[in-house]
């Protein structure tokens, strides 16, 4: 710790010469995986696209078998575009904030591994395909009810602790963590806390409490809120630090009063 | 007249996703088809704001001043009646986003607040923390979904244009995609196109942009007789985190609320930055321009630095200058700056709350793109442009947080302008002349060559290649014995390209053949940006040629319009539209000249 309290990072000390990537491989949708391990020279700054990047200009094993090059996407590269999530060394995470100095001193090793994330079809390699995470969003209609998008003036005025709170939620970038690392997440039997969170997200807005009703009806279906089993992994992994377990909590409340004073709507 | 209208939109960022919802809400109905999920598009990236001139400081701000700086910012290549639109919409379109829901940072009043961004001396920055991009852009995100879920929107996520589908009188009819899982080609058949796909940072490597932003759909629309302007006017942005697969932004907003760059006055001083004292660090930009300091127009402030490193001042000998913030509060840091503060710490390891960042520019935008009239038609009946991928607004040079609010005008402006063609457009014969057929199977053909190609040169090399020939001598600073000497080469890989060996046996979701094809755009493009800088022989914005460091309205007051032939660029000029805001010197070194 330095004099002004900041803790500094560790940095790597000794490190490799070269480091070995295993992949995680599929040729296709419903194929058998196979593992394949790539050799690359390490340099200072690498994440884990770098490497990819490397492996994909030359795709050779480290066994110096000729190979197709790996498939896996990417993007933004700055974690806020959330496509390039994958598992590395066993954890699920963006692949672009994965620095490989910080694998390296995790494990102590020079090897890394690379999986696709399991919880989602895996369409070739590293690659999956999320689109039922967007259908949750229109499950519990993720959006505000407008009139028109012709001038009406500004919204109401609004606390910026309140205006705070909502950005929190309204930063998940829809990558698939917290339904990768939730342990009653299989075969889309379940929401997931990221759409009860982006349920939350407009419950809190003035306006969206309008249609609070419509959300939670998306939520109390076979495969809703009652789903969660409480293990609280999702918020451990969620890398833009949403409280999905407060969200969780908070509309499990919504839902219980508006059970018990729904009937006096009616 | 038709009914049932249809429009088909290629990408879906902010412009895309802005033209979607504005076509569903008057009950037509949309294909949109973009590379990645559209909750994914480049957009995300932007952090720092929007500008829109609410004037909520009472400090006298106006649309006619965020008018007047943008055009003097540009450098005044811009056509200013769109501009004028834009900047007297742009507080309407932040109301608006403000009403969809987006987490605007607050005043204590509750209204909605504003930083200081560069180019401006007024609070007229709109943000949702540092990710006010991401934000935005969700709030379409759902709007659209809405309209998904209404079945007014149909999206192709994963599918990637190719090309346009254009009948016997160079009329658009639609486009041909490819599913970059199963490589499948499709016709989607439109009665109008609007392009909304973003800028071709990739054509220099490595750049701000997402991997997605190789300029390859407008590339293809170029190659079939749009025009495309202004290609040689590429913005470098100051403040960069060099990275090995990117360089990563670090946003504008970290000045805006005061952060100060400086390098040591001692050349290669080895000193820790905070053991240095005040007076033996060289406070540049402050010095050379006592008015707007450190928020001098980006084109400045990278030339700036890249003149201190190029003299032997940047930090520890190397290509980089440090960006400070450590005299703020890393309170006040975290709450108006956390999310981009995050991505220094994520990538460099130092919390910039504690530690001087260290940056250097990048490639981060292009003014230049498809021309588009008032209403953003382009030069082909039925297409349409809007956002990055269009020319119109920026001029020379873009002032920070102008992105967001132009992206959103254009969309604005493009959907209404595609229903009113629509209406009026003659259909008769599109179906039955074989057009789509056509197009598809050249596409197919070109599609199987390259599978088949088997040669020595490796793609990806191709295109380290050219980024590096690129960002050496077509960005920051230009010479015309270089410029020629980059045409050449890019002659050189494109030839070359004839002999690339796709390396992937295995064709279901493969990246290598929309990669090539991709980098067959790129070469083209490339080719547009170096020789419209060639044979513009003055110094305006972003455009610096040591050679000519003068701007020169009398010949080069004109925007360059670059159209396709086999051999090379056809290049002409157009005068500009300045009938709003008479051209003046730029000089930030004083407060601005005469005012709107």
């Amino acid at each position: 710790m330095s004099a002004d309290g900041h803790i500094e990072k560790k940095r790597l000390e000794n490190p490799p010469q070269t480091i070995d990537v295993k992949i995680k491989r599929r040729e296709k949708l419903g194929g058998e995986q196979f593992w394949e391990t790539f050799s690359v020279p390490y340099r200072r700054n690498l994440n884990v696209i770098s490497v990819l990047m490397d492996i994909r200009k030359n795709p050779v094993t480290k066994e110096g078998k000729e190979t197709t090059p790996p498939v896996w996407d990417m993007s933004c590269l700055e974690q806020v575009c959330g496509i390039c999530t994958m598992v590395i060394n066993g954890r699920v995470r963006q692949s672009c904030s994965a620095l490989i100095d910080d694998l390296l001193l995790a494990t102590g090793n020079n090897v890394i591994t690379l999986e696709p994330m399991s919880k989602f079809p895996n369409v070739r390699d590293l690659k999956v395909d999320r689109t039922p995470m967007f259908e949750h969003l229109k499950k519990v209609q993720a959006w505000i009810e407008l009139d028109g998008t012709h001038d009406l003036g500004p919204a109401d005025r609004m606390s910026n602790e309140q205006a705070q709170e909502r950005y929190a939620y309204s930063r998940c970038m829809t990558c698939g963590c917290c339904l990768e690392a939730c342990p009653q997440y299989y075969e889309d039997n379940y929401i997931g806390p990221q759409a009860i969170a982006q349920a939350r997200l407009f419950n809190m807005h003035p306006t969206g409490k309008m249609n609070m009703d419509e959300r939670l009806e998306g939520l109390m279906q076979e495969d809703g809120i009652t789903n969660c089993g409480n293990a609280q992994n999702c918020v451990q992994v969620c890398p833009m630090s949403i409280p999905l377990t407060k969200a969780i909590y908070q509309t499990n409340r919504d839902i219980t009063i508006n059970k018990l004073f729904g009937w006096l709507k009616k | 007249m038709a009914t049932n209208i249809k429009i088909a939109i290629v990408g879906g960022g902010l412009a895309g996703l802005a033209a979607a919802m504005k076509i569903a809400e008057a009950g037509h109905e949309v294909d949109l088809i973009s590379v990645v999920p559209v909750k994914r598009s480049h957009s995300v990236c932007a952090q720092g704001g929007i500008n829109g001139a609410v004037n909520t400081k009472g400090e006298g701000d106006s649309p006619a001043k965020h008018l007047d700086d943008t055009c003097y910012g540009g450098d005044f290549l811009a056509n200013q009646p769109p501009v004028k639109r834009m900047c007297d919409m742009a507080p309407q379109i932040i109301y608006l986003f403000d009403r969809m829901g987006v987490p605007f940072s607050r005043t204590q009043e509750g209204l909605i607040d504003f930083r200081r961004f560069g180019g401006t001396l007024h609070h007229r920055t709109a943000f949702a923390g540092a990710s006010t991009g991401q934000q935005l852009l969700y709030a379409l995100d759902e709007q659209v979904r809405k309209w998904e879920s209404a079945g007014k929107v149909n999206k192709y996520e994963g599918w990637e244009m190719l090309s346009l589908v254009l009948d016997d009188h160079q009329v658009c009819r639609g486009l041909i995609a490819m599913n970059l899982q199963t490589l499948e080609l499709k016709e989607f058949k439109a009665d109008a196109v609007i392009m909304a796909t973003g800028g071709p940072g990739l054509i220099f490597g490595k750049s701000t942009n997402s991997m997605t932003c190789t300029g390859s759909a407008v590339s293809a629309a170029y190659q079939q007789g749009a025009k495309y302007a202004n290609g040689e006017f590429i913005q470098v942005h100051p403040t960069s985190i060099p990275g090995e697969d990117k360089l990563r932004l670090m946003s504008e907003s970290a000045r805006g609320e005061g952060g100060r760059v400086w390098v040591p006055k001692n050349q290669g001083d080895k000193r820790n930055p905070k053991d240095i004292p005040t007076n033996e660090r060289w406070y540049f930009l402050e010095e050379k321009y006592p008015a707007y300091g450190n928020l001098v127009p980006r084109d400045i402030a990278t030339r700036e630095i890249f003149q201190v490193c190029i003299e032997g001042y940047g930090v520890a000998g190397e290509n980089q200058v440090y960006l400070d913030l450590t005299h703020i509060p890393a309170e006040t840091l975290t709450r108006k700056l956390g999310a981009i503060l995050e991505i220094y710490e994520m990538f460099v390891g130092d919390d910039p709350r504690y530690v001087p960042m260290r940056i250097f520019p990048g490639v981060h935008y292009s003014m230049g793109g498809l021309w588009v009239d008032f209403e953003q038609r382009t030069n082909i009946p039925g297409l349409l442009a809007a956002g990055e991928c269009d020319y119109s607004i920026h001029g020379a040079n873009r002032l920070g947080a102008n992105s967001l609010v132009s992206c959103v005008y254009g969309g604005f402006t493009a959907a209404p302008a595609a229903i009113e063609y629509a209406k009026n457009v003659d259909r008769k014969n599109t179906e039955t002349n074989g057009i789509y057929a056509a197009e598809l199977k050249r596409q197919q053909e070109i599609n199987d060559s390259i599978a088949k190609n088997e040669g020595s040169e490796n793609q990806y090399k191709l295109h380290d290649e050219l980024g590096k020939w690129m960002t050496d001598n077509v960005t920051v600073v230009r010479y015309n014995d270089k410029l020629k000497a980059t045409d050449e080469k890019i002659l050189e890989l494109q030839d070359r390209f004839k002999h690339i060996s796709i390396n992937d046996s295995n064709l279901w979701a493969t990246q290598a053949i929309p990669h090539a094809r991709q980098l067959w755009n790129m070469l083209e493009l490339a080719r547009v940006i170096t020789l419209g800088a060639l044979n513009r022989d003055e110094s305006r914005g972003a455009h610096y040629k040591p050679d000519f460091p003068d701007r020169n309205d009398e010949k080069y007051l004109k925007s360059t319009i670059a159209e396709w032939s086999a051999e090379a660029p056809i290049l002409s000029y157009e005068d500009v539209d300045i009938s709003l805001v008479e051209p003046r010197k730029r000089d930030y070194s004083k407060g601005k000249g005469k005012t709107a």
